[in-house]
């Protein structure tokens, strides 16, 4: 038994957590960002916020992708070519995204702006949902043809239980977006993103609970791992407790702590969920035997050695400079301040 | 080649020619804002600032075009070139993953600082984020050239079971094939920056605006550009050549449209090629260039596309025009940018309004070669996907049909013309708002 495929699994079920962990603070803020910002100079200090650090969070998606596509192939191209039209309009939306975020400030005009904003907050809702419904699909697995391709109906995707973990991936990213506002921002754009990270807060329980025990009712073989070595129940317990941390935090006006509660149930949801599915990368149902796994989907040995090699420096890098940067811009954003990219 | 097949390839080279765009510009201009910010740093004129700041916000327009439309890029390996994928992912997933992991994450964590840290940060590590930005814009290009040279001309891999496998990390970064095209990839791009601020310039000058900053720009590009444009000739197309001549024969008789086998071998600066009739109608030849410059004996023998069996040969007519107006243009990039530096020389450079419209006219052409080159570069690779490896008919996906790649062409080009307008509209506001003076400095606060 070859450890090596089990070992990049883990390394992508850290890609994907950090990805969740960092963009997750900045789709939070998309979709949150016309309720907290009543006016333009509002919305300039929520978008500061986010501007100066959001492109290297999405990096994170853009390197789980070449990680992915490095030791896992079969994944990357039957999963992603099973699931053509989906993948290419969550593409379609990153373009619109990033696009609005990035050239919003370049012209003060509300012709340009208020179109910016609406693309914005449209692109970041529905990339979240879109991302969850993804996710609820993987647990549940997916009708798999003999060579690993979904063979299923586009309409399909968008089933109940997939909906449902993208409504919970929307709770959770918007809490989480409303902490990072609360920690990032002043004056009444920080109230407001403290008010709602309180309304948000029991939602995402009831949230949490209910997609916990769809989970658990639908999809049995989720359990499997947890049962032959129960000690890993205590991955999922962790979901509740940084829940009430974050409770704790925000209610006593802790913002960082609270934001790196958040940070951790979302990584605690992401390893449960890891654990729940190892050693299946994409489950087959029907036809459980057709699904892609660590086994049957792994490069090459040569090619997994040297990938951890230099990956495992480059990672390391990257969580130094990101670091870094996440330094320099330290403290609040006020209102008055100059946009990235200040307008005439 | 199904229905299929070709939507895939429709698709992909629309994609990607659009991307490009994009890149050509960070690339080149990253360096070039280096420039100006360690003049600032070392001499401490507000004028190297202000241009650094103008250029800046030029590169943050391109940086986010390039990267909405770069992702797409990455991920259509994936959806559309599933077997493709399955077959070489354990090669070049390491590169397009380094990609990645090293470069992309130090540009766009980097880009935040150097965009929003004026006046925030200290000049020193202002300056520092320029270069890491710059660091990240090459590396990220030299990933993306090493995955295409390993396409163009594999290495450092072995098949098992239906399968490359890689054997050797260092032979896939140090692919011979790699550098050379890299260093004419990276000089392509120097190029078109250069005439990017050379045009610019012109135009600030031509309409008695801003004159300090005209005549910055005018003088860095047209300098500057004189030596890339030269570079791009000599060392880096000349060995690029030799690689392909050496790696890849059949494209280069394709693209210098040499039907025949022969010694005195010609190079044609002009003529029309044929597949019916085998031969260059209308040539006009230079006798020997091409054996000479190949082996550097004017009397030795060529391979023609007649030594290679016509199913392998590449789109001839594609090929050999795009080379053709690339090597074209680049010649005409010389001559115009070396009289701008004889005109500086002459200290009539600011006021030859005859060679300011020129040089203002030019912009567009840089991008063309550029884009041309890469033309030569991927037609002239049909008809396989792997250089002798894997046809290009073989990669696609199996279970995406030709409609619904039509389907999300049409929505690219779409989504893409709304960005083109969006874009052309940001920077030539840009462009004719000129640089900004200098805020004042303010209090450090955070972002």
């Amino acid at each position: 038994m070859d450890v090596l495929p089990t070992v990049w699994f883990a390394v992508l079920c850290f890609m994907l957590a950090g990805y969740a962990v960092l963009d997750g603070f900045d789709l939070g803020v998309g979709i949150l960002h016309p309720f907290v910002a009543r006016d333009d100079g509002e919305r300039r200090q929520t978008l500061s916020a986010i501007g100066p650090v959001w492109d290297g969070n999405e990096v994170w998606l853009v390197a789980f992708g070449g990680l992915l596509f490095l030791s896992f192939p079969r994944v990357y191209g039957s999963g992603f070519s099973g699931f053509y039209l989906p993948l290419t309009m969550v593409l379609w939306l990153f373009v619109g995204r990033g696009l609005s975020l990035e050239w919003r400030n370049h012209l003060n005009d509300p012709m340009w702006r208020a179109p910016a904003d609406a693309v914005f907050w449209f692109s970041s809702t529905l990339l979240v949902l879109l991302f969850g419904a993804a996710i609820g699909n993987v647990v549940r697995g997916v009708p798999l043809d003999p060579d690993g391709y979904y063979q299923g109906l586009f309409a399909w995707i968008l089933n109940p239980y997939a909906l449902l973990v993208g409504v919970l991936a929307l709770g959770v990213l918007a809490t989480h977006g409303a902490l990072w506002l609360a920690l990032k921002t002043d004056g009444a754009v920080e109230e407001r993103a403290r008010v709602l990270a309180g309304r948000l807060l029991p939602a995402l329980l009831v949230l949490v609970a209910a997609t916990t025990a769809a989970t658990l009712s639908g999809r049995r073989q989720m359990l499997d791992n947890y049962r032959a070595s129960p000690w890993l129940v205590a991955v999922p317990l962790l979901i509740p407790a940084a829940v009430a941390a974050m409770w704790h935090f925000h209610r006593t006006r802790r913002d960082l702590e609270a934001f790196v509660s958040s940070a951790g149930v979302i990584a605690a949801l992401v390893a449960s969920t890891a654990i729940g599915l190892y050693p299946q990368l994409l489950p087959s149902d029907p036809h459980p035997e057709r699904g892609l796994t660590v086994a049957n989907s792994a490069s090459a040995h040569g090619s997994l050695v040297a990938g951890i090699t230099w990956a495992s420096v480059g990672l390391a890098i990257v969580v130094i400079h990101t670091t870094f940067v996440y330094f320099l811009f330290r403290g609040r954003v006020p209102l008055e301040s100059e946009p990235v990219t200040p307008p005439r | 080649m199904t229905d299929a097949a070709v939507a895939d390839r429709i698709q992909f080279a629309f994609t990607v020619m659009f991307h490009y765009l994009f890149p050509i510009t960070t690339m080149g201009l990253a360096p070039l804002i280096v420039l100006f910010q360690t003049l600032y740093l070392v001499r401490r004129r507000d004028r190297h600032a202000r241009a650094a700041r103008f250029w800046a916000k030029i590169f943050g327009i391109n940086f986010a075009a390039g990267v909405v439309t770069g992702v797409p890029m990455e991920f259509q390996f994936g959806t559309n070139w599933a077997s493709f994928s399955g077959f070489s992912g354990g090669v070049i997933g390491q590169t397009l993953a380094m990609e990645g992991v090293f470069a992309f994450f130090l540009e766009a964590g980097f880009l935040g600082v150097f965009l929003a840290g004026v006046n925030r940060v200290s000049p020193f590590v202002h300056w520092l984020s320029a270069v890491l930005l710059a660091g990240g814009a090459l590396l990220s290009g030299f990933f993306i050239t090493a995955t295409d040279a390993w396409m163009q001309h594999p290495v450092g891999y072995r098949i098992v079971h239906g399968r490359a496998e890689l054997t050797s990390l260092w032979a896939l970064l140090t692919n011979p094939f790699a550098w050379w095209q890299y260093l004419h990839v990276i000089d392509g791009a120097l190029v078109a920056a250069s005439c990017l601020l050379a045009s610019i310039g012109a135009f600030h000058l031509l309409r008695g605006r801003h004159l300090e900053f005209g005549r910055l720009s005018v003088a860095v590009g047209v300098g500057l550009g004189a030596a890339f444009s030269v570079l791009q000739v000599f060392p880096t197309g000349d060995m690029n050549a030799r690689n392909v001549g050496h790696y890849q024969p059949v494209k280069e008789a394709a693209y210098e449209g040499l039907f025949r086998s022969q010694s005195d071998a010609p190079i044609a600066i002009l003529g029309m090629p044929s597949t019916e009739q085998r031969r260059l109608l209308d040539p006009v030849e230079v006798p020997g260039a091409l054996s000479f410059l190949e082996y550097g004996d004017a009397h030795k023998k060529v391979a023609g596309l007649d030594s290679f069996p016509q199913p392998l040969w590449p789109p001839v007519q594609v090929t050999y025009y795009a080379y053709h107006i690339m090597v074209g243009l680049g010649t005409i990039f010389i001559a115009v940018l070396l009289v701008g530096v004889l005109l500086l020389w002459r200290r009539r450079l600011f006021t030859a309004r005859w060679y300011l419209w020129a040089v203002m006219l030019m912009l567009p052409f840089p991008y063309i070669a550029n884009e041309a080159g890469w033309v030569v570069t991927e037609v002239g690779r049909q008809p396989w996907l792997v250089w002798g490896v894997m046809p290009t008919a073989r990669g696609v996906s199996p279970t995406v049909e030709a409609g619904e790649t039509i389907f999300t062409l049409l929505g690219y080009a779409g989504i893409y013309a709304a960005l083109a307008i969006g874009f052309l509209f940001l920077v030539g506001r840009q462009v004719a708002l000129g640089p900004r003076p200098m805020p004042a400095p303010r209090r450090r606060e955070a972002l």
